[in-house]
């Protein structure tokens, strides 16, 4: 038995949105082992976050900032897609602000590193 | 007149086939599957009826998509001359294309899919408002040929058999949107369980690939919107 092609926009936005949910849980762990950091050894906190002065690492935090703007707009979107009794037009409409809440928010980030 | 030769490879019990049929111009699908059981090998097993689209039997997949193969022309799936058919997905084989659609229309009746009256013959007929909310939405989801294509590509299907499924959830919400259905509440209650409308992600390939262009994937939103309001309610 195969699997129907797939290659249609909702079903890529889903995947998209279950990779980048899993992907964000596997960091929570990471994310909060340094930040206790913070209360147990202050010391090697700081020196963790001199590391994050390294371009390597500036290029991780993107993709996490990226992660969980395409799982917050993603999710976003279904809550409204599912929520919210639009009309179709609408609900471009909207895909079309969260497009550009995303360039705006990710240019943002690119003037902050 | 034949303009070339399809190479056909066929899902069957016994594993893939492959058999070349006569390419017309003007050909289905179907007309594939019923060349290589006429000319090829009669003891091939597929199902059809009606040849026009109203049946729902047809469906198989199709260069792994699930299509209505009665009125899937050849083109419409591939440029060159390759096509693979299979058994609908999802769905148990019986014997080679014909699947046991037993588990789907199990599933209907289990999401409260009947009609639930109150009135006799002997009352007169209810006037419904051809033009109000409820039965505009309850339009738009009444033209089910319960051919399964929704059903067979659905991945929440395939990681969830109990899920009832979208043709069965577009049927409910279209009987709780019917002014003559008096049953709302066991109609909410059976498809908000396990098997029910929250387990829908909204990948829409219910909706890609219906062949008469409904939309079970905003039907069950309206269910995941109604069954969560009455939820609410019924917790005050
Ligand atoms: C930023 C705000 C967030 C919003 C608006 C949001 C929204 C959602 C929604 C609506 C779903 C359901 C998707 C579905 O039905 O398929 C979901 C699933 C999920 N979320 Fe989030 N989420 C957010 C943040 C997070 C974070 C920080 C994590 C990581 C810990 C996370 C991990 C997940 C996972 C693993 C799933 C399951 C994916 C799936 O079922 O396909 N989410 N999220
Ligand atoms: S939208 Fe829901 S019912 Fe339709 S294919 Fe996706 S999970 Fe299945
Ligand atoms: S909703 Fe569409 S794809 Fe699903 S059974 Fe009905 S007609 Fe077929
Ligand atoms: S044979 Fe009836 S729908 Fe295809």
């Amino acid at each position: 038995m195969k699997a129907p092609a797939r290659a249609h926009p909702l079903w890529i936005a889903y995947i998209v949105h279950r990779l980048s949910g899993v992907a964000l849980a596997a960091f929570l762990p990471l994310h909060f082992w340094v930040l206790a950091m913070a209360v147990s050894e202050p010391g090697r906190l700081d020196g963790f976050l001199a590391m994050t002065e390294a371009t390597a690492v500036k290029f991780a935090e993107f993709g996490l900032v990226f992660l969980l703007a395409v799982h917050m707009f993603g999710g976003l979107r279904l809550l409204a897609l599912e929520w919210l009794p639009w009309r179709p037009a609408q609900k471009s409409l909207a895909a079309g602000a969260a497009a550009l809440s995303f360039l705006i928010a990710g240019a943002f980030f690119l003037q902050a590193v | 007149m034949p303009t070339g030769v399809l190479n056909v490879t066929i899902d069957r019990d016994g594993g893939a086939e492959r058999f070349e049929v006569p390419a017309y111009d003007n050909q289905t699908v179907l007309d594939v599957v019923s060349w290589v059981q006429q000319h090829a090998d009669p003891t091939l097993s597929y199902r059809f009826a009606c040849r026009v689209g109203m049946c729902g039997s047809c469906a198989m997949m199709v260069n792994d998509v699930p299509r209505w193969t009665c009125r899937t022309h050849v083109s419409k799936v591939t440029d060159g001359a390759d096509i693979h058919i299979g058994p609908l997905r999802n769905l148990p084989v019986i014997k080679d294309l014909a699947v046991d659609m037993d588990p789907f229309f199990d599933k209907w009746i289990a999401a409260e899919g009947v009609h639930h009256g109150a009135l006799t013959r002997d009352d007169p007929i209810a006037r419904v408002d051809a033009v109000s909310v409820g039965r505009v939405e309850a339009n738009a989801g009444i033209e089910c040929i319960n051919c399964s294509v929704c059903y067979a590509a659905c991945d929440t299907v395939t990681g969830n058999a109990d899920y009832l499924g979208p043709a069965a959830l577009q049927r409910a919400w279209t009987l709780l949107n019917d002014a003559k259905d008096e049953a709302r509440q066991d109609i909410l209650d059976a498809v908000s369980g396990s098997g029910g409308c929250h387990n829908c992600h909204s990948m829409g390939s219910c909706t890609a690939y219906c062949p008469n262009d409904l939309d079970p994937m905003s039907a069950i939103a309206g269910l995941k919107r109604e069954t969560a309001k009455n939820f609410f309610r019924r917790g005050r």
